[in-house]
């Protein structure tokens, strides 16, 4: 993911136009693609949203199934995401079990809807140590342009936001939303030279030497985080990358209905 | 197939439980070049089946060994999303999509000029986004569309409808509950210039008299859907004489 093979002139207009501070698309630095975000898409999950960051495309969806809780939280229901980087979004994509990119970006978004604590799974339980509701986050990548991260959050969480889990159909009881705490927003920026760009594109990815995934929440407090690729941020870089990430979720989560 | 005809699917005047005639099809939508990265993309609404087909290549035959010296593979697979139906389903191929994957593959190889592109693969990936009987159905008359937006040259473009049998009647285009409880389903798929069958499939309990009756209302609604087809890919590539006359690609595109 995004370590494909990219032709010298391309690379090198990349780099000439970051020196002079502009990006290939025009953007600013800190200026995100437009987002498109169509929520309950299918029918038949119990939440779904489709997100197009640009020209990256992804679904989301949420199925919640009957099971038993794990033996260390009995009175907790069970969160699980999963990512397919499927052969349709990209040449580079292969069928197969998930790579070590899928498993990435999938735990990525984990964290950062886990450890805001989004869902009250407390309120998942059917019955202590025997039933609770199992949630599975299904990630899929459709289409492929770079910055997945943020794409597949916001997939994630509006799927979420949307989900109703589904009592009656298993005898349970009335329908009701998925019980939501807080609304995190992950904020993804990639180093070139020494500039930091947010949301990049699959152009600015194959240059990047850096990448910066930070997930705040309404507070503008920091619940994740997620360094990748082989390059080294400053410590200036890090605090700016959070700084900017707490403005941009502000204005990202308005777009989270 | 379930083959409970206590199950009333059709009412005393002829009507499904979706509002439809046993002859009647389902709303459908077709949609090509949907997707960037893909070489060819379609989409397809068939009632509620949601699908989306991606074709890439023809490029470097993958598992190597597969190569053909004189001509080009088709290979397709199919897959279906694990919340496109309501019990969820484990991500990853089955049996059921292996197979599903192969007649489609099939299907495509007859159509494409593959002896264009040898020692090459056509790789088509059809994702199931929503599921309501007649996926394979959707998903080859999508795979079809998208590689007509590919560019790759074809005999014709395959349209495909299921055809069964619900409470004793032959009908067109079984919705999900007419699946489950009806008496038969049959999958098939065909050129309409020629009039030749490259996908056929069946189950559950057909007289002779009953399946040449379904074979006839598969073959006008494959029309139907060829139609369709066509008029999503005109819809893609049409270029109107107004628009950008500073461009000279479009142009010149025109003069050609």
């Amino acid at each position: 993911m995004g370590r494909e093979i990219m032709s010298e002139i391309k690379r090198d207009h990349i780099h000439k136009l970051i020196s002079k501070g502009r990006r290939v698309d025009g953007r600013m630095w800190d200026e995100y693609r437009p987002i498109s975000i169509e929520t309950n898409y299918i029918e038949s999950a119990e939440g779904s949203a489709r997100v197009k960051l640009g020209n990256t495309d992804v679904l989301v969806g949420v199925k919640s199934v009957i099971g038993t809780p794990f033996a260390d939280t009995p009175n907790k229901g069970v969160l699980s995401t999963n990512a397919e980087l499927i052969p349709m979004g990209s040449p580079n994509f292969e069928a197969g079990p998930p790579d070590e990119n899928s498993i990435e970006l999938a735990r990525v978004v984990d964290r950062g809807i886990r450890e805001s604590q989004m869902i009250d799974l407390e309120k998942m339980c059917l019955e202590p140590g025997k039933e609770v509701w199992m949630n599975f986050v299904d990630i899929y990548v459709l289409d492929y342009d770079g910055n997945l991260f943020d794409a597949a959050f916001l997939g994630a969480v509006n799927a979420l936001k949307t989900a109703k889990v589904p009592m009656e159909a298993h005898g349970k009881g009335e329908d009701f939303m998925m019980p939501i705490r807080c609304m995190p927003i992950s904020c993804t920026a990639v180093q070139i030279e020494n500039s930091i760009l947010f949301d990049p594109s699959l152009d600015e990815e194959k240059v990047a030497s850096a990448r910066l995934t930070v997930t705040t929440d309404e507070n503008g407090d920091l619940r994740a985080m997620q360094k990748g690729l082989k390059g080294a941020l400053t410590i200036e870089q890090v605090k700016s990358v959070i700084e900017t990430a707490q403005r941009l979720g502000g204005d990202l989560r308005k777009l989270v209905g | 197939m379930g083959g409970n005809s206590d199950v009333k699917l059709i009412d005393d005047n002829g009507i499904r439980i979706d509002g439809r005639t046993v002859e009647q099809l389902r709303n459908i939508k077709i949609e090509a070049g949907v997707l960037k990265n893909a070489d060819g993309s379609a989409y397809v609404e068939i009632g509620k089946n949601k699908v989306l087909a991606a074709v890439y290549g023809p490029r470097e035959c993958h598992p190597r060994h597969m190569q053909n010296p004189a001509k080009a593979i088709v290979q397709c697979k199919y897959n279906m999303i694990s919340f496109s139906v309501n019990d969820r389903k484990r991500p990853g191929p089955d049996r059921r999509s292996v197979e599903i994957s192969k007649i489609i593959s099939e299907a495509l190889e007859y159509v494409v000029f593959t002896e264009n592109y040898p020692r090459t693969s056509i790789d088509v990936f059809i994702e199931v986004l929503q599921a309501n009987a007649g996926t394979r159905c959707a998903g080859l008359t999508a795979a079809s569309v998208a590689l007509a937006d590919a560019g790759i040259p074809m005999k014709d473009l395959i349209p495909s409808i299921a055809v069964g049998k619900v409470n004793g009647q032959v009908v067109l285009d079984l919705n999900k509950e007419e699946d489950n409880f009806g008496q038969a389903d049959v999958p098939m798929a065909m050129i309409p210039r020629t009039g030749e069958v490259v996908l056929l499939q069946m189950d559950g309990h057909l007289t002779y008299e009953e399946f040449n009756r379904a074979l006839e209302m598969g073959t006008s609604a494959c029309q139907i859907i060829y139609d369709l087809q066509k008029d999503a890919l005109r819809r893609r590539y049409r270029v109107d004489a107004e628009e950008d006359p500073a461009e000279p690609e479009t142009e010149s595109s025109q003069e050609a």
